[in-house]
């Protein structure tokens, strides 16, 4: 079941939550909505769920208008970050929930529920823990009950705000990719909510990038990660170095180096800020290589197979941040101090229409 | 076991708290409460069966464990619905409406008596318009289940307001999205969160109404058989100088309340238990 969302605005007060946000999130695909906190990405599931009434704008079931359904006939199975579990009710209970409360000619039967949550508590693979309560479980245990309890229902759209918000790195990152493997399995619509960039990219097979109430860009995980449509989501996916470019015939320059723009057409020309990830920043041992900067080794940090430097470059007022495997850091034989030269490889330049190079207010050099 | 005490603990005290709180028991309530019980034990039997069950002594059993315990189970309803409203809305007045639940604790409950009585008299306020309903209140037994409620509606306004207050919205929203109508998640979600709370609420408005004496014997009217409270009673008999008569009744008295209190505790420890594990 394909979900429409058509110019949804909400306010808070004076606080815009959600501007003007038309989106179509296809059928069987699990979409991430992703964004820092305050971005409104929250609000939007919660209107989605029928949770929250949007001021303005229409939600689309199958082309069906649901805007005006209630919460308790939306057939969405819903999953909190807090786990909201009936605490005084067993495992079982939680799960057989949705099924119980239905009116009496519509419920099925006793064994039928019975067999429903023992289904379901299967594929979260955690059967045994029927007869246990919820306080008795683990996090991440509790959020796959949680997730079954969602499931019992039979919803058509599947949402989840911020599921692993409230577990701990590893548990996370299991309980993500066994998402992924049961989405897999039951293709249904699913729409998470996340901070967590890397959970989107990981998890997701479309991203839609939120800021400040609106969408900013929406793909694929590739598309969004290689091709950011502006400076927020560039930023926003990932750590970046910032560097200051003249922008002419299609061409960004930083010093003696050229970047090609992204940008095609009429591209104004003047002053440009380069977005480069610190994976795309080349260590030199010499400058014998076009348009290499001379930097200074500020901090070395190794996080497991990887390097992570802090740089000076000359001229420069921040600091320069570059990613390069441990073996490369050995062969060159840095450490705190050194002197070194680094080349931007790849990033995306962002003209910002008059400003010009002497603007007070640079980042970078 | 010796083994298990001596092991070092996170919160240090146990043995200087517990000491002090069964000393400061001893003295607060054993003692005084010893004291009386010894007091009775000085009555031969026959006495102190006919001290405790003349046919006035036992109406009033029945009227004060009665009104009482419908007192506390109106102010379980209502007390319920009183904290609902503080913890779930915003209204202007608000802060008012909270701080005034507790002016029946503070209020002395003899001038709560004198003013319930007036309000409530045949030609007062609220009585002239019962009157013409057919409702009569002042010196009945509904007057007495009037004051009765009066000073117990903090009890479970306060007990139930802050376990409502930790109670969160999501349960409730998770019980919605699962397809459940206001009626079932009030049913099935949130009572059975609040129950406990509820039960002390509940057990603290009873045990007050059975002991409570000033603001009744205004309203009541004190009718031998029909509007005579146990407490008045023993007041009654202390007046007259039949401290032994007075001290069985108030025996009788303790141990029911006694009994009741300790059945409504094993229940709430019983619903806390299966409710919050």
């Amino acid at each position: 079941m394909s979900i429409e969302i058509e110019h949804v605005n909400k306010r808070f007060g004076h606080f815009v939550a959600v501007d003007d946000v038309t989106l179509s999130l296809p059928e069987g695909q699990l979409t991430a909505l992703l964004g820092p906190s305050g971005s409104g990405k929250t609000s939007l599931l919660r209107i989605i769920a029928g949770l929250e009434f949007p001021d303005s704008g229409r939600i689309r079931f199958h082309g069906e208008d649901a805007t005006d359904v209630h919460v308790s006939r939306r057939g969405v199975g819903f999953v909190f970050q807090h786990y909201a579990l009936f605490k005084h009710m067993t495992v079982f209970d939680n799960v057989a929930y949705g099924l119980t409360v239905q009116p009496r000619r519509l419920r099925p039967s006793k064994a039928e529920i019975r067999n429903r949550v023992t289904r379901l508590l299967e594929l979260v693979q955690l059967d045994w823990t029927a007869n246990r309560l919820p306080a008795q479980l683990s996090g991440g245990q509790r959020q796959r009950i949680a997730l079954a309890r969602a499931l019992a229902v039979e919803p058509k759209v599947l949402l989840l705000d911020e599921p692993f918000g409230a577990l701990d790195a590893k548990v996370r990152a299991e309980l993500r990719r066994w998402l992924r493997r049961l989405h897999d399995e039951i293709h249904l619509t699913s729409v998470f909510v996340t901070h967590d960039q890397e959970e989107a990219l990981e998890v997701s097979d479309r991203i839609v990038v939120m800021n400040q109430g609106r969408v900013e860009q929406e793909g694929t995980p590739e598309e969004v990660y290689d091709h950011p449509a502006n400076p927020f989501v560039f930023s926003f996916l990932g750590q970046v170095n910032l560097f200051h470019a003249r922008v002419q015939d299609g061409q960004a320059r930083i010093g003696d180096l050229a970047l090609p723009t992204a940008a095609t057409g009429d591209q104004p020309e003047g002053h440009g800020l380069a977005y480069v990830r610190p994976h795309d920043i080349e260590i030199l041992a010499d400058d014998s290589a076009q348009g290499a900067l001379a930097a200074v080794v500020e901090g070395i940090t190794v996080v497991g197979p990887t390097a992570r430097l802090e740089l000076k470059v000359a001229g420069a007022r921040d600091l320069i941040h570059a990613e390069l495997p441990k073996s490369r850091l050995r062969s060159l034989g840095l450490s705190q101090g050194s002197n070194t030269w680094v080349r931007p490889l790849n990033g995306r330049v962002f003209v910002e229409p008059g400003r010009t190079p002497a603007d007070p207010e640079s980042v970078g050099m | 076991m010796t083994l298990a005490l001596r092991q070092p603990s996170v919160i240090p005290g146990f043995g200087i708290t517990l000491g002090f709180t069964l000393f400061y028991m001893g003295l607060i309530l054993l003692i005084p409460i010893g004291a009386f019980l010894l007091y009775t034990a000085q009555m031969s039997w026959a006495d102190f069966w006919q001290a405790v069950s003349h046919r006035q002594v036992v109406a009033s059993y029945k009227l004060s464990f009665g009104a009482s315990l419908i007192a506390a189970l109106l102010n379980l309803v209502f007390g319920a619905i009183v904290a609902w409203v503080l913890v779930r809305y915003q209204f202007f007045g608000k802060r008012v409406i909270d701080a005034l639940v507790d002016l029946p604790f503070a209020m002395p409950t003899a001038v709560a008596g004198i003013a319930l009585v007036t309000l409530y008299a045949s030609t007062g306020w609220v009585g002239q318009y019962l009157e013409i309903l057919g409702l009569r209140v002042a010196y009945t037994q509904l007057g007495v289940v009037v004051a009765l409620t009066y000073i117990g509606l903090p009890f479970v306004v306060r007990t139930v307001q802050p376990v409502l207050e930790d109670l969160e919205r999501e349960l409730e929203e998770a019980s919605a999205i699962l397809g459940a109508n206001r009626l079932t998640t009030l049913r099935r979600v949130i009572l059975p969160a609040l129950l406990p709370a509820l039960l002390t609420g509940f057990a603290l408005a009873f045990a007050r109404a059975l002991g409570e004496y000033g603001s009744v014997i205004f309203i009541a009217g004190n009718l031998p058989f029909r509007t005579e409270i146990t407490p008045l009673l023993i007041v009654a008999k202390a007046e007259q100088y039949d401290y032994p008569g007075a001290a069985a009744i108030g025996t009788v008295m303790l141990l029911a309340a006694f009994v009741l209190l300790l059945l409504i505790n094993t229940l709430q420890w019983w619903t806390a238990r299966h409710s919050r594990r």
